[in-house]
């Protein structure tokens, strides 16, 4: 009796398809990938590099998804969203030839804080110079700065190998998972005994608790806690923030761990070169290709129906979107069991982030800092206490901007000239904390512009003339983020850093490796392990999966 | 140096009354110091009038050892509680207030919402499996990494066991909510602000963590892997006060033998080359000893008493860098009779009255305190013992004991120019509830963190001897180098709650500690 109903049930799938197979001249895929974003590019370049005939689904008429560089004003080409690079792994650089395809990583030296009573602390990739600069304001600190280096570096060290990696499933009896998590007990078990109290304590504690077993400084605490808070719902003194502050540390650019460089060209740079790996590996994308829903036939992914009706159909799909994005909107819940749509619901994915971008007329002058200060090159904050920075997370708490942001402000065309006509400039600032709804309502368009008005007020107290150069300002709230660039709630990481939502509890558990409850669907977004960051790794690593399935791996995936 | 002692416990508070015991019981000749003139530390009574007596400080039973309670026959010794399994009334403003006792559900919930009181036992439930996970682990040595024995491995196994024993699914959300912050996995179950503040307050009671802090989860749990009276997650009252706990627990020494001599502050602990020799007083006294187990907290415990220059400098640095900081005070008050609780049914007078009506009130309530100010609107857990227990005031009138948070040690304004203010805030803090409190009051006092430090030599006024947070348990309790008792320093141990597993009235401590003890020096 099963059996029957089971063969009717396919016969009507067979049928239905076969009828709009005619309607809409079926298209054919190995493989489709929904949004063309850093993670969606490099899933498909390791598919179509392992042989497979992929096309990337994109909505909008440009690629990126939020790595991307726009001109938005005349002679100005943006950063819009994320706005430098780091975190991309090195080894899909490789594997994907991305210098060849016209990337260029600019590394930046530094970057300072300028302080309220007129000075600033700056810091640099070498070690010695920022040593120095700390001894400016506390020579203890100075000395405490050698062993926070030297347990940083440690720290990254250790996470650095599962980046790549696909997070073994600690309930799961399978070989490979506990060789997996046989081998993550190797490497901490190796860290020796002190070390394994430290690193648990690490990843535990706030990047205060962090930041005071080393500094008395304000302003070195401060500087160096910036990177804690950058895309979270968490305050410095929030225990897991310490963690976050290494997400941001463990990139490298040219092989030194913990610098920072500049896409030239801007970050769509990035998805430039990917967009032309992956043609060059025979795969295509296709922009303005909206995909309203995922196509479930017998409990199995077949394609997706784009919103201008035509189907594409394929033997796997690829989310590049957010998890809730991919579950909660372009998929029928009836595809779904209750239990995981529970799960996907009690992700937690709020925005906390916005982001200016201005074109200037001339390069601002900062009274504080020595015009020849090789530090101008790379973020310039202006909260020079941790007190500030838990104050601004409190706005965000009670569904406000803060009223004194931290900023992260950067002038890529000191090194990258490509980006603004001569003699002018391009600023990027990224702004932390912007709630994704406030206290009195949604988002308005003069609640936009009062958001920006209250950073470029807290730039102009830093910078005399800085509003007077102000050409244009393209300001971009969590409303933005996630209308334009598809970012559920504005989160820029695709979901929030915390340890319930890190390695196997990425996205969901049960669920970390790559595979949607759905057969033949998979993630490979920033909602995924390692998460957010324009890193690459979540696409490689869902690739090897897909690849791992398809009985084709080894195949080019890292 | 011949000894008259096996062991002297520095401190007599219910840890070092216990570790006492149990050595004073394996036939170990046994000396408790203690500074105060009586024992129990923070766990003892107070007069704050004529014929009123209240728990100075702790109040409540949640998780005094069952293991403690049957070893010791405390009972016999005097221990009786006065109620048990009493309920957690959510005050209300409007005075629909909600009762909840573990997970059972009353009558209000369901009147107040129905969804909540269909979620509440399946949530119960759940988080009780999740610390029973935990239990076993209270009266176990937290195991050594790396460097550790086969023991230590064993105690590992059966850690990574307990947690797969909960089965796939439930395993994997044990691993994911472990972590988490109490809000967000409230606010996944419930849809009530009060029930959801009411159940909040328990992953922050006591830390120096908001609910949407992360790791204020694994607090709750902590709480709940407690018992008293019996049962899992109830609270219970000891009749007497708390400090007839404490007064069992030292009767139960005596008797095996241990001597108390209370109004003896140790003022040093002495150490010959390289190990133990015993303690010298304030006095200039000094007992000799092969052992010291301090009740004291570690900072005092290593940086005051023993001295830094016996310890290496990374060890030194792991202590100064233990997060102590207390954030809760305590108001006592006599009262001339019953306040009256808008709404609230004499019933449940009894209960744990508890005002935390929503998460953003007890955040906004922690945010005051990471800038060194109390809070504007406190959490506050109300008791009112002397309802179940007259001998705690005079005929017709009763003693009211309240927990109020936020109130950081750290305060910008000096406690004692505060005192007052802030006693006004707690006291008006309750009277929106009970109008007629003001006028009630015969007298008041309240234990700043301050008084905690200064009066039971607590470092920053922590009630737990430091926060019990991910960062601060297990083998990371205090420190690494001294989470199992022993101490880097041969002969000397620790046996209070800044040892595993910390503080509340458990006594757990005290007990692991007089094993560790027994299982590394032999009897003199």
């Amino acid at each position: 009796m099963y059996l029957l109903i089971l063969a009717l049930f396919e016969c009507m799938g067979a049928k239905a398809s076969l009828r709009e197979g005619v309607r809409t001249f079926m298209k054919s895929y190995d493989a489709i990938v929904i949004g063309a974003g850093h993670n969606g590019l490099t899933a498909a370049a390791y598919l179509a590099g392992a042989g497979l005939k992929v096309v990337v689904l994109e909505r909008n008429p440009h690629i990126g998804g939020a790595s991307i560089s726009r001109e938005i004003y005349p002679g100005f080409t943006y950063s819009n969203c994320s706005y430098v690079s780091s975190l991309m792994r090195p080894e899909i650089m490789r594997d994907l030839e991305l210098p060849k395809y016209g990337l260029q990583i600019i590394p930046y030296e530094g970057g300072l804080t300028m302080t309220r009573d007129g000075g600033y602390l700056a810091s640099y990739t070498d070690h010695d110079m920022s040593r120095r600069e700390i001894a400016r304001h506390s020579a203890r600190d100075a000395e405490a700065y050698d062993r926070y280096a030297n347990e940083v570096l440690r720290q990254c060290r250790f996470i650095k190998p599962m980046l790549m990696q696909t997070p073994p499933d600690p309930t799961s009896f399978k070989p490979r998972d506990i060789k997996g998590l046989w081998d993550l007990g190797r490497a901490f078990h190796d860290l020796g005994e002190e070390a394994m109290y430290d690193t648990i304590r690490f990843w535990t504690m706030s990047c205060t608790d962090f930041l005071e077993q080393y500094f008395e400084s304000e302003v070195v605490k401060a500087h160096l806690a910036g990177t804690s808070i950058i895309g979270t719902a968490l305050g410095p003194s929030s225990p897991g923030s310490a963690y976050v502050l290494l997400h941001h540390y463990m990139g490298e650019v040219d092989g030194n761990i913990g610098s920072w460089g500049f896409a030239r060209g801007g970050m769509g740079a990035i998805a430039r070169a990917m967009a032309a790996a992956l043609e060059a590996r025979g795969g295509q994308v296709r922009t303005e290709a909206e995909v309203a829903q995922v196509i479930v036939r017998n409990g199995k992914a077949t394609g997706v129906a784009l919103a201008s009706g035509e189907e594409v159909h394929a033997r796997i799909v690829v989310s590049n979107m957010d998890v809730k994005r991919t579950f909660l909107k372009a998929m029928d819940s009836k595809d779904l069991s209750e239990d995981f749509l529970r799960q996907v619901r009690n992700f937690k994915i709020r925005g906390s982030s916005g982001k200016l971008n201005i074109a200037l007329d001339g390069m601002p002058d900062f009274p504080a800092v020595p015009k020849d200060c090789p530090a101008l090159q790379g973020d310039l904050h202006i909260t020079d206490s941790i007190e500030s920075l838990e104050r601004a997370y409190d706005d965000w708490k009670n569904g406000m901007w803060s009223r004194r942001p931290y900023v992260d402000m950067m002038i890529p065309t000191l090194l990258d000239p490509t980006m603004a006509p001569d003699g002018k400039h391009y600023m990027s600032v990224f702004v932390q904390y912007v709630p994704p709804k406030l206290a009195d309502g949604e988002w308005s368009t003069e609640k936009r512009d009062a958001f920006g008005a209250t950073v470029i007020n807290a730039i102009a107290e830093y910078s005399p003339n800085f509003k007077d150069l102000i050409l244009h300002a393209e300001v971009r709230t969590p409303h933005e983020l996630e209308n334009e660039v598809g970012l559920t709630e504005g989160n820029i990481f695709h979901g929030e850093l915390t340890f319930d939502q890190l390695m196997f509890n990425r996205p969901i558990p049960g669920y970390a490796q790559y595979r949607a409850p759905v057969r033949n669907m998979y993630m490979c977004g920033s909602s995924t392990h390692p998460g957010g960051g324009v890193m690459g790794a979540p696409g490689a690593n869902a690739a090897r999966e897909i690849l791992r399935d398809l009985k084709m791996g080894g195949t080019g995936a890292a | 140096m011949s000894a008259a002692f096996d062991v002297i416990v520095v401190g007599g508070g219910h840890n070092g009354l216990a570790c006492a015991a149990y050595l004073a019981k394996a036939a170990r000749r046994v000396l408790v110091l203690e500074a105060a003139s009586d024992v129990g530390g923070a766990a003892a009574n107070r007069e704050i009038a004529p014929g009123f007596t209240v728990s100075a400080c702790a109040h409540l039973l949640h998780s005094l050892h069952p293991k403690v309670i049957a070893d010791l026959d405390l009972t016999r010794h005097g221990l009786s509680l006065s109620a048990s399994d009493i309920p957690t009334v959510a005050l209300d403003t409007g005075g629909k207030h909600v009762v909840l006792r573990r997970d059972q559900v009353m009558e209000s919930l369901t009147a107040h919402s129905a969804a909540d009181a269909a979620a509440l036992p399946a949530f119960y439930r759940r988080f009780m499996s999740y610390a029973a996970v935990l239990q076993p682990f209270l009266t176990a040595v937290p195991p050594r990494l790396g460097g550790g024995g086969r023991q230590d491995r064993l105690t590992l196994i059966k850690l990574a066991w307990a947690v797969r024993k909960l089965g796939r699914q439930e395993m994997r959300e044990f691993l994911r909510v472990i972590g988490m912050n109490v809000a967000d996995i409230l606010e996944e179950a419930f849809e009530s602000d009060l029930v959801k503040g009411a159940l909040a307050l328990d992953g922050v009671l006591g830390t120096s963590f908001g609910p949407r802090s992360p790791g204020s989860v694994f607090t709750l749990l902590y709480r709940l892997a407690g018992e008293a009276g019996g049962l899992r997650g109830a609270l219970a009252h000891p009749r007497g006060g708390m400090g007839s706990l404490t007064q069992a627990l030292a009767s139960a020494a005596r008797a095996s033998g241990a001597e108390i001599r209370c109004g003896a502050p140790v003022a040093r602990i002495l150490a010959e080359e390289d190990r133990t020799s015993g303690v010298e007083l304030r006095s200039g006294e000094r007992f000799a000893a092969p052992t010291v187990v301090s009740n004291a907290d570690p900072r005092v415990t290593f940086l005051s008493l023993l001295g830094a220059e016996h310890l290496d400098t990374g060890f030194v640095r792991r202590v100064s860098n233990l997060r102590q900081r207390g954030l809760v005070a305590k108001l006592n008050l006599a009262l001339d009779g019953l306040p009256s609780f808008a709404g609230l049914k004499e019933a449940d007078m009894g209960g744990r009255l508890v005002i935390a009506p929503g998460i953003d009130y007890l955040e906004r309530a922690f945010n005051h305190s990471k800038y060194g100010e109390y809070s504007e609107h406190p959490a506050v857990e109300i008791t009112i013992p002397s309802i179940h227990d007259r001998s705690l005031a005079p005929e017709g009138k009763h003693v009211l004991s309240a927990v109020v948070q936020y109130a950081p040690y750290d305060l910008k304004r000096n406690w004692d120019d505060a005192r007052e203010a802030f006693t006004d805030l707690a006291v008006e803090t309750i009277a929106a509830y009970a109008p007629d409190l003001p006028r009630r009051i015969l007298a008041r006092q309240v234990v700043t963190p301050l008084d905690l430090e200064r009066d039971y030599g607590m470092t920053g006024g922590h009630w737990h001897h430091g926060d019990l947070a991910l960062d601060q348990l297990l083998m990371l309790r205090p420190v690494p180098g001294a989470a199992q008792y022993a101490t880097p320093l041969p002969g000397l141990y620790l046996c209070g709650a800044g040892a595993h597993p910390g503080g509340g009235v458990m006594a757990a401590a005290g007990r692991n500690a007089a094993r560790q003890v027994m299982a590394m020096e032999g009897v003199a």
